[in-house]
């Protein structure tokens, strides 16, 4: 397929490898952010093919995996005590709640939907008039804009019935955490093109500067990643920090400004927390009060106690670059994708899960 | 859930009364729907980025050269190279 395959071919991948060789003097941490890049990494073996000088971290970049846990518990609560019609991406669906997931609540009975786009939830909306509908809205900036236009199409359509509960998580302030986190020592960063797309390139400018550390905005194919971190290591071997863009075919410095527009009208930034990481400032989105009646949040009033995450789960160190999945003593064990215990192992960008599929750590 | 990928815009219509501008759009043998609310001089033959339904990026045909001849700009490829080889086929 066309700005797609291409970028796969397996001999200009090699003359990247080996230009990548000839680079590298001394050991270096790179930070891929995006869980999308991870699970190009892991799955083309870019991993195992780098030269030993260099260790690619794997970032908190899986929006499924840093959901908090009661969120999950709300969805399920709204699903089958509230009787709404509950819609999310399927990746959502299997992440563990602290009793189930949403796919063992609809196992059970519980209306809830696998959808492609968040518009069609409005639709659904529209066709259940006597039904309340609510998308579990989860993602980085790069969906912010499809949930965001969901809840305008229901307010310029007038569909009441339509809410969206949110989890928003933005990635430069999850940059800054895991910089600022003494444990974690990161040489340069690949940032996850996709959101770039979306926001442009200004956020990471102070934060190359201010850390001075090389952050390149890449993209996911092997080509684009291999690229990504031959740009980085040349900085860093050059003693530079500066924010570059490898992936300039899809992202503008300036991001998409129409996009801007329609997430500033719905959403306003606000702390968040993070599962596995804790809070982080001014990190994810709430719904804006002038569009309250689309937000589940200030719909249902609900209160849930906070349930603790399972203690054998090591995920925060996982998405914070600390250790590396096959270091937790849970994983291929009791933690696997059919029985995750924890979110990386859900999604197919979550760190845990991307191992788990494709680099040979398994037993059978 | 993050997956965004390129498509070509076959047909260009006005849905929900004229309000939204929505976009046929073909990824290989699948055509799916997508709302071009934002990018509002996206056109016929474009390819375009999709992400959950929604059009984010026109990809810039010009940049999209670069990652093929990075490796001749950055003057460690022998100029014999014939970078061509690597280039984006026409569809
Ligand atoms: S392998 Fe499972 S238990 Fe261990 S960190 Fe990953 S998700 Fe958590």
């Amino acid at each position: 397929m066309k700005y797609m395959s291409e970028y796969r071919d397996p001999d200009l991948a090699r003359k990247y490898l080996t230009e990548i060789e000839n680079t590298v003097s001394r050991p270096w941490s790179i930070m891929e952010v995006c869980g999308g890049q991870t699970h190009s990494l892991v799955k083309n073996g870019i991993i195992e093919m780098l030269p030993k000088k260099i260790t690619m971290i794997h970032g908190p970049g899986c929006p499924v995996c840093v959901t908090p846990l009661h969120l999950i518990d709300k969805a399920i609560y709204l699903a089958t005590e509230k009787k709404v019609i509950l819609c999310s991406f399927g990746d959502m669906l299997r992440v563990p709640g602290s009793k189930k997931s949403l796919l063992e609540a609809k196992a059970e009975g519980a209306d809830i939907r696998i959808l492609y786009s968040p518009l069609e939830a409005v639709t659904i909306a529209e066709q259940h008039p006597d039904k309340d509908v609510v998308f579990f809205a989860v993602g980085f900036e790069t969906t912010a804009p499809a949930n965001a236009l969901s809840v305008l199409h229901a307010h310029r359509r007038g569909v009441g019935n339509y809410a969206i509960l949110a989890s928003h998580v933005l990635v430069p302030p999850a940059i800054k955490a895991v910089i600022d986190d003494e444990e974690s020592q990161i040489d340069g960063f690949l940032a996850a093109g996709h959101v770039c797309t979306i926001m442009g390139n200004a956020a990471y400018h102070p934060l190359s500067s201010h850390y001075k550390v090389p952050i390149v905005v890449t993209g996911f194919e092997p080509l684009d990643v291999l690229q990504g971190i031959l740009m980085v290591l040349r900085q860093l071997e050059q003693s530079t920090a500066k924010v570059e863009n490898q992936y300039a075919r899809i992202v503008r410095e300036e991001g998409n400004i129409e996009a801007q527009k329609v997430i500033n009208e719905v959403f306003e930034v606000q702390d968040q927390m993070w599962r596995g990481i804790g809070k982080i400032p001014q990190s994810g989105y709430a719904v804006r009060e002038k569009y309250a009646a689309h937000d589940a949040m200030k719909k249902y009033q609900v209160n849930i106690t906070e349930a603790p995450e399972n203690p054998k789960c090591i995920s925060g160190q996982i998405m914070k670059g600390i250790k590396k999945p096959f270091e937790c003593s849970q994983f291929g064990k009791t933690c696997k994708p059919t029985n995750p215990l924890g979110a990386p192992m859900v999604s197919s960008e979550g760190a845990c899960a991307a191992y788990y599929h494709f680099s040979g750590m398994v037993e059978a | 859930m993050c997956l965004a990928i390129p498509g070509k815009i076959n047909s260009i219509t006005s849905e929900y009364n004229g309000m939204v501008r929505m976009a046929k759009v073909s990824f290989g043998g699948i055509t799916k729907k997508a709302s071009l609310e934002m990018l509002p001089d996206a056109d016929i033959g474009d390819y375009v980025l999709v992400h959950v339904g929604v059009a984010i990026s026109k990809v810039n045909e010009e940049e999209a050269q670069k990652t093929f001849k990075y490796l001749e700009e950055i003057g460690e490829l022998g100029e014999l190279e014939d970078v061509n080889e690597y280039l984006p086929k026409p569809d």
